[in-house]
Parts: structure tokens; C-alpha cells; sequence
């Protein structure tokens, strides 16, 4: 279903015309309201009158995530503080936390785009949605949560944990939708397994998953684990939360809301836009915001984009999954490894569960070691050792030719690594770099 | 049952790790009859015979670890020098493979009581007890 079809199949001239009226009104906004960003205006030596289509908008200043942290709390804000409806705040893990504010027209907004994704997803007025994301400071739950409402949906607002309860309330209350992380799915579909229920036989229909980064070869073993479509929702609470781009049902692309999230994909160290189809870091820019508008804001996700009209109809771009982070990626004797790829690389191994860690350690004076920590799953422990020996060695195997760098492979207890109720901790780098 | 269960349990080759498996069916009153390690420098492979294996399956399960339940056979020797050889001739003899064994820790008799594991389990039990050589059944061997 198309929430809005007038904006999401708009034609690429009117989309433009409303971006870039959209564009120069917000930049005399921000300029007139943030003393922050008049002062990186300045620096450049330039003002609001510049920027007259959004074909401009590479006159502007990036905004990194740094400017949010050392602008802790409210610093960055673009309206005084008794404007803002709601606040949310994600964790930083150096530093100060990262806190965003939206006015009532930004929840609007969020409930807007929200709406729209999960109806891009699949999803239809009167769907039972089972949320299983974070309530609270986490903008995954809440955003959701006001998305379905707008649209109509009936809401379970489960939140997080309690995995046996989550199990109960679906074959209960027998939820079309689920939106949670994509390794919860996964994890709930272990819990199911030990209880004795059949994955398969779940009522979740239509699964919207996000908040970390995911592979196609993931997506596969869910829809197969638990008979159900998959789909990708990308945000982030620095732009909005959930629902600034999410996956049709024919799964070629996440569908950027670009009449409110305009993107650029550019070259993370040039800082130059890179061709389309080409990977490179999202940047966007809020057309609407009133609270914290954000001017070129670095994601540090890198996908690639396309302009093309979708099979669904959608002619709003399209992103890929994300395909690494400026920040996550690993350089491993001069090889850059993304955590996707030895997901990639897992998965090509028959019955291997994508639960991993990687441990990057470097010994003094020899070259980094990487070592990838695979729990065993019941699907592929037997009591013979030998046995056991293979699996490891066909999995080292299978991630040397992925990433072309020699790795150490470790089998670990189930259930041991890091995981899941939030975002998975797939590395830790021990080298001592600083 | 010719066959009694045996319970293979992943774990990781740590300090202490071995120490809470048997903790944990300690706990919930589980007894080990008979116990092996095949390890490597990283993971091992428990091998417990218990007195109580469906317990032991779902305590293990609760808490996290894998198992996986095998037959196996226990067989009677006698507690004297080549009591054991005499067993395993009869299988070298007739073509039988086996996988491994281990002893129980205490006896039901006066004579040894040891697991076999095969990959034939049936054709096994079938040449020993065609050349008289004493099979355990569960009451006995678990002194159920």
C-alpha cells in the first residue's frame, strides 16, 4: 500500500521544486534560530540568500556528529526549549550522550514518515503491529509506535525483553507485523525453538527490521526461519528516528523520504559526491525540522543510491542496505573488513546462525590478528571432535576468501556472545591505535 | 534397552567451565555415572552418563548449553588382567568399530562396567551378545 502516493510517486521535477523550496526556507530558518550554524555560515562566508534550489546545497556546511556532542544539550537546537514536545537521547559510548528535540509539527512529521513505511513495508490500516523495539529514551519504540497509530494500525507496544512473553502475546493476540532488531527476530526465534513452538508457524506476516546493520543472506534465513517477508526501516535520532527510509515488499532498496530527508552520498574522505550505485557516507539534510533541523549531517553509514523508479511505483530514491560505517569499519592490515561481510561469509556455511564476534588484537611488534568468535548452534553440534574441527575450518574457509585476510576461527558456547536486545557489539578492536 | 543415553555436552575450554556443568546437574540432583573429555586447546566435548538424562536435557537447555543425546552400550567385564581385551577382540574380530569408550566411575558388581559408543550400535549389541559378553541394560548400569 502507498500511504501518500502524490509525494512518493511524484514525478522528479516536482519533487525537486518542493525540495529546493522546502531547502531555502529551512536554511533561513536555521540561520535566523541557531547561532551555531550562523557561525558556520560565516566561516564560509555565506548567508541564506545563496542557497536558491536545492542544487545549492553543496555551498553548505557539514554538520558531523561531533557538533550534537559538544553542543550537549541543547546547543544545536534551532528553537527555544519550551517549543520542544519531546525529547529523545541515544547513548554515546564517548562522551556526551547524543539528545534530539521535536516540536509538535516534527512529531507530526515523524508519524508521517513512519506511517508511510510501515504501509511500504506491507503493512495496511486495521494490521496488528507487535513493537518490539526499546520504549523511552531509544527512538525506535515511540516512533513506531506514532507511525501506526497515524496509519491505523492496533498496537502492541511490547517493547523489549521478556522473550517468553512476546512469544505468548503473538500467538495470542496473533500480530500481522513485527517491527524489532533483526538479530531479536532471530533470538526469539531460538526462544520459540526451545519451547517447543514451530518458528514457522509464527502470525508475524511482515517483519520491520532495523536499527543495526543487516545482510540479504540475514534477510533469507528469516524470511525462511519464520515464514515471513522481511523488511528493512533505516533511521536514526539525529534526523528523526525510525522511518527516514524503509524497504518495499519488492525488497530492491530502501525508499528514502526525500520530500523531508534529502540525501547525498559522498566520498567519506574527499568529501565529494560519488556517481550514483556507487557506495559511499549518507548525508542528509532535513527539509522541514523545526526543533533540530539538521544541515548536512554526516550518518557515517555508508550505501549507495539510486534514482530510478522502483517496481512498486515509488519514484522517490532508493537506498541499498547499509553496506558498513565510516566508524565500524576495520582496517586489518590494511585490508578494510566490514562485520557484513563476515556475516556474508557465516551464512554461506550450511546451519551457521550469523552470531559472531570479531576481536581484532595486535601483539607487540607482529601484524593485527583477527579472530571471529562463531557460537555453535544446535543445528551443527555433534559429539565428535573431528566433526566439530571441520565445521571451523570450512568457516575460516568461507571468511578468508570474503575478505582475503587469513582469520583465526573460534567456536564459543551458545548464547555467550553479546547480543541482542539492543545493538549487537559485533566488534572489539584491543589494538592499542592512540 | 540394550542401549543406555548418552549426553554429549559442548564446552568451551576455559577455567572453570567444566566446574559449572557439573555444578548445575549437581544442583538439581543429577548424578554422573560415567564421564569423558575429548578436548582440543579451545573446546572440549563433555560426555556424561547421568541418572537422569531427561532432566539433565532440559537443565542444560535452561542454562544455556548444547547437548546432543546419544546410545550408547555398557558391557560388563571382568575386573582382572585382560578382561577388557577379551571384549574387544570379539569386536576387532567381527568387523565392529568402535568410536571410543570410558569406564564408569563405580561399579554395579564385582566386574567393570564400561560405555562403548558405535556408529552400528544394533549390529554391535548383536555380535556381543552372540559371543556372551554381558550387556548392561539402563536399571542396572544407572541403578535405577
Amino acid at each position: 500500500m502507498i500511504y501518500n502516493e502524490a509525494i512518493e510517486c511524484a514525478s522528479r521535477e516536482n519533487l525537486k521544486n518542493l525540495q529546493s523550496e522546502r531547502l531555502v526556507k529551512v536554511v533561513k530558518y536555521i540561520y535566523d534560530n541557531s547561532p551555531v550554524y550562523k557561525q558556520k555560515f560565516n566561516k564560509l562566508g555565506i548567508t541564506p540568500t545563496d542557497i536558491k534550489s536545492i542544487d545549492d546545497i553543496t555551498k553548505l556546511p557539514f554538520t558531523p556528529k561531533e557538533d550534537l556532542r559538544d553542543s550537549y544539550p541543547f546547543g544545536l537546537f534551532s528553537t527555544d526549549i519550551k517549543n520542544v514536545a519531546e525529547i529523545h537521547v541515544s547513548s554515546g559510548t564517548t562522551g556526551n550522550p547524543t539528545v534530539v528535540g521535536y516540536t509538535k509539527r516534527d512529531l507530526n512529521l515523524w508519524a508521517n514518515v513512519a506511517a508511510r513505511s510501515i504501509a511500504c513495508a506491507g503493512g495496511k490500516r486495521g494490521d496488528i503491529i507487535q513493537i518490539s523495539y526499546g520504549y523511552g529514551l531509544f527512538t525506535g519504540g515511540l516512533g513506531l509506535h506514532y507511525g501506526a497509530l497515524r496509519l491505523g494500525a492496533t498496537i502492541i507496544p511490547a517493547a523489549t525483553g521478556q522473550t517468553k512473553r512476546q512469544i505468548k502475546l503473538m500467538q495470542d493476540f496473533k500480530p500481522r507485523i513485527i517491527a524489532c532488531t533483526p538479530s531479536y527476530i532471530l533470538y526469539l526465534a531460538e526462544e520459540m525453538k526451545a519451547l517447543g513452538v514451530d518458528p514457522r508457524t509464527s502470525s508475524w506476516e511482515v517483519g520491520i527490521f532495523g536499527s543495526e546493520p543487516w545482510s540479504i543472506a540475514m534477510r533469507d534465513t528469516i524470511d525462511k526461519t519464520l515464514n515471513m517477508k522481511a523488511t528493512d526501516i533505516y533511521g536514526l535520532s539525529e534526523i528523526c528516528g525510525p522511518g527516514v527510509a524503509q524497504e518495499c515488499t519488492a525488497r530492491e532498496g530502501l525508499h528514502i523520504w526525500s520530500d523531508f530527508f534529502y540525501p547525498e552520498i559522498i566520498d567519506p574522505v574527499t568529501n565529494q559526491p560519488v556517481p550514483e550505485g556507487q557506495p559511499g557516507e549518507l548525508v542528509i539534510t532535513t527539509l522541514t525540522k523545526q526543533a533540530i533541523p539538521l544541515i548536512r549531517y554526516r550518518t557515517r553509514d555508508i550505501v549507495a543510491i539510486t534514482y530510478e523508479t522502483c517496481k512498486c511505483g515509488r519514484t522517490v530514491p532508493r537506498l541499498s542496505k547499509i553496506k558498513g560505517r565510516t566508524d565500524d569499519m576495520i582496517v586489518v592490515r590494511g585490508i578494510n573488513v566490514f562485520p557484513t561481510q563476515i556475516e556474508h561469509a557465516l551464512l554461506q556455511v550450511d546451519g551457521a546462525l550469523p552470531n559472531y564476534q570479531l576481536i581484532v588484537d595486535r601483539e607487540d611488534g607482529s601484524l593485527d590478528k583477527l579472530e571471529v568468535l562463531v557460537e555453535v548452534d544446535e543445528k551443527f553440534f555433534t559429539d565428535e571432535l573431528q566433526a566439530l574441527e571441520n565445521i571451523k575450518a570450512t568457516i575460516k574457509r568461507a571468511i578468508d576468501s570474503t575478505i582475503g585476510l587469513g582469520v583465526n576461527v573460534r567456536l564459543v558456547e551458545p548464547k555467550t556472545l553479546a547480543r541482542t536486545e539492543g545493538k549487537s557489539k559485533r566488534v572489539i578492536d584491543k589494538r592499542n591505535l592512540h | 534397552m540394550k542401549t543406555i543415553s548418552q549426553v554429549s555436552i559442548f564446552i568451551e575450554n576455559t577455567k572453570g567451565r567444566l566446574a559449572n556443568v557439573c555444578g548445575l546437574l549437581g544442583d538439581n540432583n543429577i548424578n554422573i555415572k560415567a564421564l569423558t573429555i575429548a578436548e582440543t586447546p579451545e573446546f572440549g566435548i563433555l560426555r556424561v552418563v547421568l541418572n537422569d538424562t531427561e532432566k539433565a536435557k532440559k537443565v542444560l537447555k535452561e542454562n544455556g548449553f548444547i547437548a546432543k543425546i546419544a546410545p550408547v552400550v555398557a558391557v560388563e567385564v571382568s575386573d582382572t588382567p585382560g578382561g577388557l581385551a577379551k571384549a574387544l577382540k570379539v569386536l576387532a574380530d567381527n568387523d565392529i568399530n568402535l568410536e571410543y569408550m570410558y569406564g564408569f566411575v563405580e561399579k554395579a558388581s564385582e566386574k567393570a562396567l564400561m560405555v562403548l559408543k558405535f556408529d552400528n550400535v544394533e549390529k554391535a549389541i548383536d555380535i556381543l551378545q552372540k559371543n556372551n559378553v554381558s550387556i548392561v541394560d539402563d536399571k542396572v548400569a544407572l541403578g535405577l
